[in-house]
């Protein structure tokens, strides 16, 4: 991603929402495989997405999410969700990375407002390959920055 | 993954840009048909067509556009229902970060800022395009 305008207070950050540590692992290889070079922040329930975007983005940090559908704790319809009809965190983009390719959930999380909805291959290769072109890719997205008062000379 | 037949819209009102965009989208593998178009009110139509019609599946939006500007095409699409789960992706030459911010705001997909250089220009599309290629799209809606 591309770095934050000077006096910025930090660096984008990307948010991995993940209950299965095979899954994250391979992921988080994956992204840095494409060429990702970001902090990768590495959380595994609904409850945890949400508090950590809240803060952070207060904040006025930037931050990608990229969010798994079976999660304890919040699942990642209901985080969307909630993130979506937030005033506060409705600029988050959020790429879904789910087990489930049925049309409904596909449509429904674009409805919702996700940015890319991208199906987990039971196939190791194929998974591979399409998180290594996400990371590829979020490399040059950039992110929304929260207009927050800097602290400057008073 | 999508098949071929479903159409992605191209908007850029730039012949140099088009051509180099259109190039690359194929170089990186897309399979879908591209559609290019010049103005913002003909992206409008090429979406809301006619009852019964399957739109397209997806926006490659430029911001600065005749007619109608892509952060007006951008809003239009998504406060009508039947266009307003299509993913637009912002391709333009600002990296203004009020206006990146707008455009999220708006419900754009994901912003990309043209690099300068012919080179990293072409990389980024190619990039741009494999990814398009293994998505979920929503499907095509009908227009109403």
């Amino acid at each position: 991603m591309i770095a934050p305008p000077s006096r910025w207070p930090s660096e984008p950050l990307v948010l991995l929402a993940e209950d299965d540590e095979g899954h994250a692992t391979l992921i988080q290889r994956n992204l840095r495989r494409g060429g990702l070079r970001n902090r990768i922040v590495h959380l595994r329930n609904g409850d945890e997405v949400l508090d950590c975007i809240r803060r952070r983005h207060g904040s006025g940090g930037a931050l990608v999410l990229l969010l798994d559908i079976h999660m304890p704790r919040g699942d990642g319809i209901e985080v969307l969700r909630a993130l979506k009809s937030t005033r506060d965190t409705a600029d988050v983009p959020v790429v879904m990375l789910t087990t489930s390719s049925d049309p409904d959930e596909v449509d429904l999380c674009y409805s919702l407002g996700c940015s890319f909805y991208i199906a987990k291959s039971v196939d190791y290769a194929v998974f591979s390959e399409c998180v290594q072109r996400l990371g590829a890719l979020l490399g040059h997205v950039q992110l929304p920055w929260k207009r927050i008062r800097l602290p400057g000379p008073s | 993954m999508d098949s071929p037949q479903r159409i992605i819209v191209l908007a850029e009102d730039d012949e140099g840009h088009a051509t180099l965009i259109l190039r690359n989208l194929k170089r990186g593998g897309l399979d879908h048909g591209v559609v290019h178009l010049r103005e913002g009110p003909a992206v409008l139509d090429a979406f809301w067509r006619k009852p019964g019609a399957v739109g397209p599946v997806a926006l490659l939006l430029d911001i600065n556009l005749p007619g109608m500007d892509g952060i007006g095409v951008l809003r239009e699409l998504k406060s009508r229902p039947e266009t307003m789960k299509v993913p637009v992706v912002i391709l333009t030459t600002t990296d203004d970060a009020s206006e990146v911010e707008r455009c999220y705001r708006l419900g754009a997909a994901a912003y990309i800022t043209k690099p300068v250089e012919y080179e990293a220009f072409s990389e980024v599309i190619q990039r741009l395009a494999a990814f398009l290629k293994i998505i979920h799209l929503p499907e095509g809606e009908v227009a109403g």
